[in-house]
């Protein structure tokens, strides 16, 4: 079999399938990851997130399909036959070794000598921070630090390709923070092509080059982190990653839906005219217009809204808004401080807002 | 779902490479795994054929002539059938018989007088018939022709059927069939005393803060260091002919039901303690502070809480003590006089009456409520093991002086019972003639002066113990991992596992008399191993399988699932894995497992009576034999020579355990 690929396709994925029994767990999965990109799978809890990270690393083979690394069909290869380093959730360090020795584990039996190995880590513990906890027992570590002295022991040998299934679940809201910048940076240094598994969308947002939204076992959406939160492709991408008003709408025609008496300016796609939809918009998409404000012929997308309630979240006020069009859904939606603080908005108000037509979107009703 | 999985598109799975680790792992768990075949499954195999292989001669296979003075074969040729109508000889019951039956053909002769210048001709209707004239075998249709002194020595064989006789015989013979129901009972009394007493002092252990525990906690695991029939010989000692408290029995004698119940409860104890202790220890505190805040009494409490929540403990304690005792023949055999049991019955049919076939039917007999009870044990702990991985806060007893007096007065009867036995032997083993000398002296230490092996025995036993607990941990550690750890291959290992958990389910009795068929086999190759030290170790190592198997497996099972993983990832060879993080990981499990095998191996009977030579007699079955032979002072001596011993290894075991910990366990402390 020849294979033909660009030069710079690190992993390519095609056609593959993982069945348990019955069930379906990845269903037509096909993929390419660039060199030195780093990708997230991100997904709710059992979407096969895991799965898919596994048969890429062939721990548990898929049922059909094909991997293919570096131009190489890995697909019925044993893991030590691939060229990967993972870090899993539970790190599985080995304890009753060193931390020095747990990194040095994977460099001994490869031609390296004794002072290599030991330069090496020290390298490793140095680039990780780490520097003076070489003797210590994996146990007697916080969790950040052991983390990364799983990660020091997955990129010790220099793979290819490495492997995270949700490194930082076990963490603490500050600490998994910094460590997110931290393995980015590491990453982005490296040049390795990552891909990270993760159910926490900020992680996928913030570490992301290019984000896989998963869901029921296929691929819902592949793009930029940017990409996928302007332009979700479905219903379920859109509600998944960050927030999102919905409530339903019929289209007009190409560009325009009604809801409740009212017509907006909206991004339809490709829905019929007549179509029954759900429109959607993000609550940073909603602009508040102020109290005073007369609505001009030129105005579209602009609404007469009561502002039932607001709560001050720092940087933004999230607020509730109630409106006719809307019936009895509540929109919500975050207006800037400073934007609170000059239009002097209070709870109990009736003022304007806009539904910016670029955060309108139209999408397919789930079934 | 499964029309999703209608949707895969056409062409075989993808079928793993496997790298050389997986095949060596596979490779290696086949060889355990046909360890086990060979030393569990054939033998089962070849007793279960033989208990349904019978044996009759049947008259109608031999025809006979027999000659005038002079030599001459003038009269017709007459079956032996006929003959024996003639004769009215023997009936249809008379002509069943075992393997070795031998049936002299003068009986059909009533004249015969070796003497006679007669002669004589035999041969077979039948190409199977066969008979032996001396020891030279004869098959065939061919006549031979023998003079009166030679037709002395001819013997009929009896031809062989498989089919269910031996089973019909057995139930119709009230003398064998009678132990049935004498084991049920001995076991189900013996459950009840033992678990009610293990739960006693479990409890008091557990829920009280009664004083001297830690002390409590070791006497009462002694009596796993010492064979069962130990408290037969003390109760001989106590309420036997000569005994000093055999006033207390008010005429009963202790040769039967009570001598074996009051031993089985010693012996049980340990085990039975153990298992409610542990469920004791984990049924969580937060249940009994809702009962008192809703003002329950302490019995309804009892019973509402306490119970339930060690019941999967208790009924598991319930079928582990009753599996043991009806397994058990060392005590019945020394304390049970006339009462028959199962276990003492396989024993006396093959070692008495040499009557094999009906050895094993016994034997089957005895694998059926003991499978029975090994099946329900399992079912149970599993139950167990779920309830264990639930949150539970550990109750904590409050101090009442009252109720903690009278909870350590109970453990102290129980202890003082313990202690007691032992005193017994040790001083029975101590004095010149008991009860009429009762100054000290070493002479029944002179075992070498006794028949049963002498102190060759004893050393055969260390030496038997050192090896099997060496090979046997080795095998049974290795292949757990294996069996835990390797990728795929999912059919063989969970045949593996149910190899691995089938000895628990095998009477060491049985275990013994299928060893016989097997390996005594001529035919069998393996039967160089016969009469050795090495069928000894074997059979052990296989007898004690199970508990050790399931050791590894909760040790293995407590590291985490993906270090094979990053082992693999990181392409190093699995046994790296193995050696370096694998075994110091579970070192505590591996040297319980050795010092648990050592500890059986050097008090076990019941699997090794069938099988040791003169030259590898053990001190167990030493025990048994002085005993048989009236010698009762020196086998005490030597069980409590085993009782020290264990309690030595004990020793050394936790004296290593906390070596190793220190050494190899630093990462456990923080
Ligand atoms: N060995 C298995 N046998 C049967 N079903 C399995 C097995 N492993 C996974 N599954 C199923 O496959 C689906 C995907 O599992 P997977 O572990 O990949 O989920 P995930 O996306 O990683 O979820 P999470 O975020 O919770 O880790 C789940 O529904 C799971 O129940
Ligand atoms: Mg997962």
């Amino acid at each position: 079999m020849t294979v033909t690929l660009t030069p710079d396709v690190s992993l390519q994925i095609s056609g593959l399938w993982k069945t348990f029994g019955d069930f379906v767990a990845l269903k037509d999965i096909s993929l390419e990851v660039m060199d030195g990109e780093f990708v997230c799978f991100l997904g709710p809890s059992g979407c096969g997130k895991t799965t898919l990270l596994r048969a890429i690393a062939g721990l548990d083979l898929q049922t059909r399909g094909t991997v293919i690394q570096d131009g190489r069909d890995v697909s019925a290869l044993p893991p030590s036959q691939r060229d990967f380093g993972i870090v899993f959730q539970s790190y599985a360090l080995f304890p009753n070794l060193t931390v020095h020795r747990n990194i040095a584990y994977g460099l001994e039996n490869q031609g390296r000598t004794r002072s290599e190995i030991r330069a090496r880590v020290a390298e490793l513990l140095e680039t990780m921070g780490l520097p003076d906890q070489s003797d210590k027992y994996p146990a007697q570590l916080s969790g950040g630090q052991q983390q990364r002295v799983a990660l020091a022991r997955a990129i010790a040998t220099s793979p290819g390709l490495l492997l995270l299934d949700e490194p930082l679940s076990a963490l603490d809201a500050k600490v998994r923070v910094r460590l997110r910048h931290e393995i980015k940076d590491l990453q982005r240094r490296l040049g390795v092509t990552t891909i990270m598994v993760t159910h926490d969308q900020e992680e996928a947002l913030s570490m992301a080059d290019r984000i896989v939204v998963m869901n029921h076992g296929v691929i819902e959406q592949i793009g930029s982190p940017t990409a996928v939160y302007r332009d979700p492709v479905s219903l379920f991408v859109a509600g998944f990653i960050g927030e999102m008003n919905q409530f339903d709408a019929r289209v007009v025609d190409s560009g325009r839906v009604r809801v409740g008496q009212s017509e907006f300016c909206c991004r339809t796609h490709d829905h019929e005219a007549g179509a029954a939809v759900v429109a959607a918009i993000r609550p940073d998409e909603i602009v508040p217009l102020g109290t005073g404000y007369r609505p001009s012929p030129e105005d579209v997308n602009c609404e007469k809204v009561t502002l039932a309630d607001m709560a001050f979240l720092g940087s933004f006020w999230r607020c509730l808004l109630h409106s006719e069009d809307f019936g009895r859904e509540a929109l919500m939606a975050d207006f800037p401080t400073n934007a609170v603080r000059r239009l002097s908005l209070e709870a109990g108000q009736d003022i304007h807002v806009s539904l910016q037509e670029s955060g309108l979107m139209a999408f397919a009703r789930d079934v | 779902m499964s029309e999703s999985v209608a949707a895969l598109p056409k062409g075989g799975r993808v079928r793993a490479k496997l790298d050389r680790d997986d095949v060596m792992m596979r490779l290696w768990m086949v060889v355990i795994a046909l360890y086990l075949v060979v030393t569990l499954a054939f033998p089962l195999y070849a007793m279960l054929s033989k208990s349904v292989s019978t044996f009759r001669f049947d008259l109608t296979w031999f025809e006979f002539q027999v000659s005038d003075e002079e030599g001459h074969f003038n009269t017709a040729p007459i079956l032996a059938s006929a003959l024996n109508a003639d004769l009215d000889l023997y009936g249809e019951t008379d002509l069943a018989t075992g393997s070795d039956g031998r049936l002299p053909a003068t009986t059909f002769f009533p004249e015969f007088s070796f003497r006679s210048p007669v002669m004589y001709r035999i041969r077979g209707t039948v190409d199977d018939a066969t008979f032996l004239v001396g020891s030279t075998r004869h098959q065939g249709r061919e006549w031979v022709e023998l003079d009166s002194n030679t037709f002395r020595r001819v013997q009929l064989r009896p031809a062989a059927s498989s089919g269910l006789d031996n089973f019909r015989t057995y139930f119709a013979t009230p003398a064998l069939s009678n132990s049935i129901t004498n084991s049920l009972v001995i076991a189900t009394v013996s459950t009840i005393v033992t678990i009610v007493l293990a739960f006693a002092f479990a409890y008091a252990l557990n829920r009280s803060c009664a004083r001297f525990k830690g002390f409590f906690r070791l006497v009462a695991m002694a009596p796993i260091l010492v064979p069962s029939l130990l408290p037969g010989i003390a109760l001989v000692y106590l309420f036997g002919n000569q005994g000093m408290l055999k006033g207390l029995l008010m005429g009963e004698s202790i040769y039967g039901p009570i001598g074996i119940v009051i031993g089985a409860v010693f012996f049980t104890f340990p085990h039975a303690f153990l298992i409610i202790s542990t469920a004791l220890a984990i049924s969580d505190a937060r249940l009994y502070e809702a009962a008192s805040a809703l003002r329950a009494s302490p019995w309804k409490t009892f019973w509402t809480v306490t119970i339930p929540g060690a019941r999967y403990g208790l009924i598991s304690a319930a079928f582990v003590v009753f599996n043991l005792v009806i397994t058990d023949f060392g005590l019945p055999k020394v304390i049970g006089g006339q009462y028959n049991v199962l276990a003492v019955d396989i024993y006396k049919q093959v070692i008495g009456q040499q009557n094999f076939e009906m050895g094993a039917v016994v034997s089957v007999v005895l694998v059926i409520p003991a499978l029975l009870a090994f099946a329900v044990d399992r079912f149970v702990q599993r139950r167990q093991v779920a309830q264990l991985t639930a949150r539970s806060v550990p109750f904590q007893p409050k101090p009442d002086r009252a109720r903690d007096r009278a909870w350590f007065a109970c453990c102290a009867v129980i202890a003082v019972f313990i202690l007691g036995i032992l005193g017994v032997c040790q001083f029975a083993a101590l004095v010149k003639f008991w009860p009429y000398d009762l100054s000290l002296s070493l002479n029944n230490y002179r075992f070498d002066l006794m028949d049963g092996g002498g102190w060759a025995s004893y050393y055969n036993s260390i030496k038997m113990g050192l090896i099997t607990a060496a090979i046997g941990t080795v095998i049974i550690f290795f292949g757990a991992f294996l069996v835990e750890k390797s990728n795929g291959f999912t059919t063989g290992r969970n045949i593996f596992q149910m190899f691995a958990m089938l000895p628990m389910a095998i009477p060491g009795m049985v275990l013994g008399l299928a060893y016989i068929f097997f390996f005594n086999d001529p035919a069998n190759p393996l039967n160089v191993l016969y009469g050795t030290m090495a069928i000894l170790v074997i059979c052990t190592i296989t007898h004690f399988y199970t508990v050790s198997h399931l050791t590894a497996v909760t040790a293995l099972k407590q590291m985490d699932r993906e270090f094979e993983a990053v082992s693999a990832s990181l392409k190093q060879p699995a046994m790296k894995l193995f050696s370096r993080v694998t075994v110091p990981v579970c070192l505590p499990a591996i040297l319980d497992i050795s010092i648990y095998l050592f500890v059986n191996a050097m008090t076990t009977v019941s699997a090794v009576v069938f099988l040791y030579s003169p030259k590898t007699s053990l001190a167990s079955i030493a025990v048994l034999n002085m005993d048989d032979a009236g010698d009762i002072a020196p086998a005490a001596a030597m069980g409590m020579m085993i009782f020290y011993t264990n309690a030595a290894a004990r020793i050394i075991h936790l004296a290593l355990s906390r070596g190793v910990m220190k050494r190899t366990q630093a990462w456990r402390f923080r």
